[in-house]
């Protein structure tokens, strides 16, 4: 019936125009592709005007300002003391890391492996912390810190910056340590290796880039986590975010140049860290593991 | 694993067990209300080839997962001689497995793999490499021994399974359905290859698999299951001549089971009657009443045997080579298969024979019905 | 030895055997730190914060606070300013993301990249958002000078300290976690089905209304619940591009100004507690929904 020289799979493909739903462009894409282009183009003059003014001398009523300076940045550095800041944010962003992946991953690893009584229970619990905002839990916890005297230090931000970074990091390492084959681990222990070696030399390389990916999320989240920080930082334990809302609502003393220089560099240490977890994880493996054709 | 075992014994000449016997006590296994293993009670010799049989789901991996000490026991226990040892974590039994998808350590070159249990046992290095190297010889890995599993073959892959299974000169091998997942050429090639190392090394092995032929040609003994609960321990011969009940005769290749009622006979033979035929055949426990005879397509032969005839018209004959594998039916309408190196072809009319001691009547024609298709499905 | 083995015959089974059982051993310590930790830190303030909202400040018997809050048309209607906000803020949120990441599934071209580019606003913080919006659609922003010259407008539309402003920055933020879950769960789903649909004779859109949206809805549902929550607890947005006296005074600066402005911690635990009722309310009716929904995708009973 068929002839030999026929090439199989592309003429089959395209025997009914309609027969494969690859994605080839058709109307509404395109229109669609417009409209997110669009509002893509306002984002980006939305941010682009910050940091416009952020370089701008005076700017007022004109489409861009009179001249460029760079010395808000020299400005907001001192004025916010944001040396201080940075270490800061970095400091309590990494005990963060550090603290929710020791505590997270061994919890997750029992999730992901074992059944036992009370375990829906157990993940409810920690659902319930990434689910519920954190200005619910916030405003009691950050009440309870004042009353332990810890709200206002950095031990205070840290441990609140943990409630939803531990749940976090559970929750994505559950699923990833779900698909390493479970015999892997029987090998090792067949082979004699205790529980604690199946971790460092088995588990641990093959959930590297699990816990990487972890990390990262963990990361951009702690520094952009505003609400926890604001509610329990005190004046030596304030970090990026919450200086500079601090900074927005002190505006009226400073200059709105410095705020906007401020922002600015806020915007760019987030986007550098987000551009950095990109490379490291595909977005849309948080949730599913992606069943996609194998090229790219 | 002690320095006295580790130093002197080659992998390449035979090695004594270092245990007299590996004894499991009444050993269960449950899950919430559901039973995987009910009271398995089987004693291991060393060096012997021990094969779980069953369909899946029978309670066959449950059984080796227990004796690893991957899964623990809900009841009973497993000593190895005096010892107790199902209170171990598995670590600390000592015993090698291989695992039906390998599982090898992604992460590790084949080297590094077969290396690895020996330098949890903390062998010295130079004893780790010469190990490694026997091992990688021992299943021709020679080539590949820097490669990463991901870039091996299946049955590359099981060798290096094997070989990390064996490095440590475990007391006992457990294999749960290693070849499953190979074709049907290699696993040919591989059942051969686990059996001369048995031979060579003398390894106590406990061999799980549905395949009642891999379980015939390598083990010394069978224990076939059903629904957690052992069936029947024996030689395979004692489990392929003479299956104790008609579900191992069902899963043993018994392939017609014709329904019968016993019409006369003693306790060594049965008379039965059933479809429009008359039987004589090896009384198994039956009385009276409904009965099911299990008779072997090859042990049907063309002409009436042993007062035995059956007649019956072929419809289907496949070509196997030597011999022809036939489905014929009854004048009924009952299906029949048998075995013949005669020539026959779909129409002829032909009446088969079969000597009494090879037709086997059960009470319970069920069991023998569901082991059947456990076996066609497996 | 018989000892042993009568001991093995007798129904009374080990501790060990019992707890094998249940499925209970040792590796279970490991969720041990985890489950403290979240006990400690998240359980008990919240029902610190439960009872705290039961010792008003000014007595008045354990329900004062609740009495006011529902009676104050200043406080109660934070709720409903609060919602006004967060709902439509939610659906617009998943709505659009549902077709920008339908045309990204499959093989597209430069997906990475467009991926990165939809999720970088995660990266802006309320707080440059907020201060974006002030700058570039203020009366003076490039916006409405683009607008006005265009003249599409005369007068420059007002698009800040007012609900619109805070509903951009809402979306601003919220659009791209929802197109990235939304993006997850579309990925979840076998291309195959579509294909499948598609030799049968269903064109694109009814592969996308009978097929993929029916598979997508549960996830949807997901995603809605998690968009409105970002939503609800709008604060900072609420604060900088709203009008934290009138139209955009959303329920969680009420509960910040009571409890770090006139520091009754009582009352500002409260308005928390509501804040959680509400909104365990509104995600109960989600997973309600979403359970019917799934049982009728998988069959159901029947």
């Amino acid at each position: 019936m068929s002839t030999m020289t026929r090439p199989v799979t592309e003429p089959e493909a395209r025997t009914s125009p309609d027969a494969t739903p690859r994605t080839r462009p058709r109307g509404w894409t395109v229109l669609l592709w417009l409209v997110v282009a669009f509002l893509f183009v306002n984002l980006a003059a939305l941010v682009l005007s910050v940091v416009v003014d952020s370089f701008g001398t005076r700017w007022f009523g004109t489409w861009l300002p009179e001249s460029f300076t760079t010395h808000w940045y020299a400005d907001a550095w001192h004025e916010f003391a944001l040396s201080h800041v940075l270490l800061v944010t970095l400091e309590v962003a990494l005990a963060v890391v550090v603290v929710s992946v020791l505590i997270g991953v061994p919890a997750s690893y029992v999730l992901a492996r074992r059944s036992f009584p009370g375990k829906r229970v157990l993940m409810l619990l920690f659902v319930l912390p990434i689910l519920v905002p954190p200005i619910t839990y916030g405003i009691p916890l950050a009440t309870l810190l004042y009353r332990w005297h810890l709200a206002g230090s950095m031990t205070g931000v840290i441990l609140a910056n943990l409630v939803p970074a531990v749940p976090f990091v559970i929750l994505t390492m559950t699923p990833f340590i779900e698909q390493i084959d479970p015999k892997i681990e029987a090998a090792a222990r067949m082979c004699g290796a205790p529980t604690r070696v199946v971790f460092t030399r088995i588990l641990t390389p093959l959930l590297v880039p699990g816990i990487l990916a972890a990390c990262i999320l963990v990361l951009v989240r702690t520094v952009g986590m505003f609400e926890l920080t604001f509610l329990t930082a005190g004046p030596s334990s304030t970090t990026l975010v919450v200086s500079l809302y601090n900074a927005v609502f002190a505006a009226g003393i400073r200059a709105n140049q410095s705020v906007d220089a401020m922002a600015t560099i806020y915007t760019a240490s987030m986007m550098v860290l987000l551009i950095v977890a990109l490379r490291f994880v595909n977005p849309t493996q948080l949730v599913t593991r992606v069943r996609e054709e194998p090229t790219e | 694993m002690t320095a006295g075992v580790s130093s002197g014994t080659s992998p390449a000449g035979p090695s004594t067990s270092r245990f007299a016997e590996l004894r499991l006590e009444g050993v269960g296994r449950r899950y919430g209300a559901q039973t995987a293993l009910e009271d398995f009670s089987l004693s291991i010799k060393g060096s012997e080839f021990v094969a779980l049989l069953g369909p899946s789901g029978c309670g066959k991996s449950t059984a080796l997962n227990c004796l690893a000490g991957l899964l623990p026991l809900t009841t009973g226990s497993i000593h190895l001689d005096d010892r107790r040892i199902d209170t171990l974590p598995p670590e600390r039994r000592g015993f090698g497995m291989v695992f039906q998808n390998y599982a090898l350590f992604p992460h590790m070159t084949v080297r590094k793999n077969i290396a690895f249990g020996l330098q949890m046992q903390k062998v010295a290095r130079a004893e780790v490499a010469r190990r490694v190297d026997e091992a990688v010889a021992l299943v021709q890995l020679g080539e590949h021994q820097h490669k990463m599993p991901g870039q091996l073959s299946g049955g590359q892959q099981q060798r290096v399974a094997i070989a990390r299974a064996i490095a440590l000169h475990p007391p006992v091998v457990l294999m749960d359905e290693p070849l499953s997942n190979l074709d049907a050429k290699l696993r040919l090639e591989m059942r051969m290859e686990i059996r001369r190392l048995h031979q060579d090394l003398g390894l106590t092995t406990v061999y799980v698999t549905h395949d009642q032929e891999e379980a015939l040609s390598m083990a010394d003994r069978l224990v076939v299951l059903r629904e957690g609960v052992i069936q029947q321990v024996g030689t395979p011969q004692e489990v392929y001549e003479q299956p104790v009940n008609s579900y191992v005769a069902g899963f043993m290749g018994y392939r017609n089971l014709i329904d019968v009622d016993v019409t006369g006979g003693d306790a060594e033979h049965a008379v039965v009657e059933g479809g429009g035929l008359r039987l004589t055949g090896a009384n198994r426990g039956v009385r009276s009443g409904a009965a099911v005879a299990a008779i072997r397509p090859e042990d049907l032969v063309i002409g009436e045997t042993d007062g035995n005839g059956i007649e019956v018209t072929v419809r289907i004959a496949e070509y196997h080579g030597r011999e022809l594998s036939v489905e014929a039916t009854t004048e009924q309408g009952r299906s029949i298969y048998f075995r013949t190196p005669e020539r026959v072809a779909p129409g002829d009319r032909v009446v088969l024979g079969v000597p009494r001691h090879r037709v086997l009547v059960f009470g319970d024609a069920s069991a023998a019905r569901e082991a059947v298709r456990a076996g066609l499905e497996s | 030895m018989t000892v042993g083995l009568d001991r093995a015959a007798a129904p009374r089974r080990t501790l060990r055997h019992r707890l094998a059982d249940r499925g209970i051993d040792r590796t279970l310590w490991l969720v041990l730190p985890a489950t403290a930790f979240v006990l400690v830190l998240f359980v008990y303030p919240f029902i610190y914060g439960l009872e705290l909202s039961f010792q008003p400040l000014e007595g008045g018997g354990a329900f004062a606070n609740y009495k006011e809050f529902f009676s104050d048309p200043y406080l109660r209607d934070t709720i409903w300013k609060t919602m006004r906000l967060a709902l439509p803020a939610a659906v617009f949120n998943v709505a659009a993301s549902v077709p920008v990441a339908y045309a990204m599934r499959g093989r597209v071209r430069g997906k990475r990249t467009i991926t990165t580019l939809l999720v970088i606003p995660i990266t802006l913080g309320t707080v440059l958002t907020a201060q974006g919006l002030i700058m570039y659609a203020g009366p003076r922003g490039w916006l409405n000078r683009t607008l006005t010259g265009l003249h599409l407008i005369d007068q420059p539309v007002v698009l800040v300290h007012n609900y619109t402003g805070v509903f951009l920055s809402l979306v601003i933020t919220g659009f791209p976690f929802a197109f990235l879950l939304t993006l997850s769960y579309l990925s979840g789903i076998d291309p195959a089905l579509e294909k499948a649909a598609a030799t049968l004779g269903a064109g694109s859109w009814q592969r996308f209304r009978k097929i993929t949206l029916p598979l997508l809805a549960p996830g949807l549902a997901i995603t809605f619940t998690l968009a409105f929550v970002l939503a609800f607890s709008v604060f900072p947005s609420a604060q900088m591009v709203g009008k934290p006296t009138g139209a955009t005074r959303v329920i969680s600066i009420a509960a910040y100004d009571a409890a770090f402005q006139k520091f009754d911690y009582s009352m500002g635990s409260t308005i928390a507690m509501i804040m959680a009722v509400i909104m365990l309310i509104v995600i109960a009716l989600v997973m309600v929904w979403r359970a019917t929904l799934y049982r009728g995708a998988t069959g159901g009973k029947g």
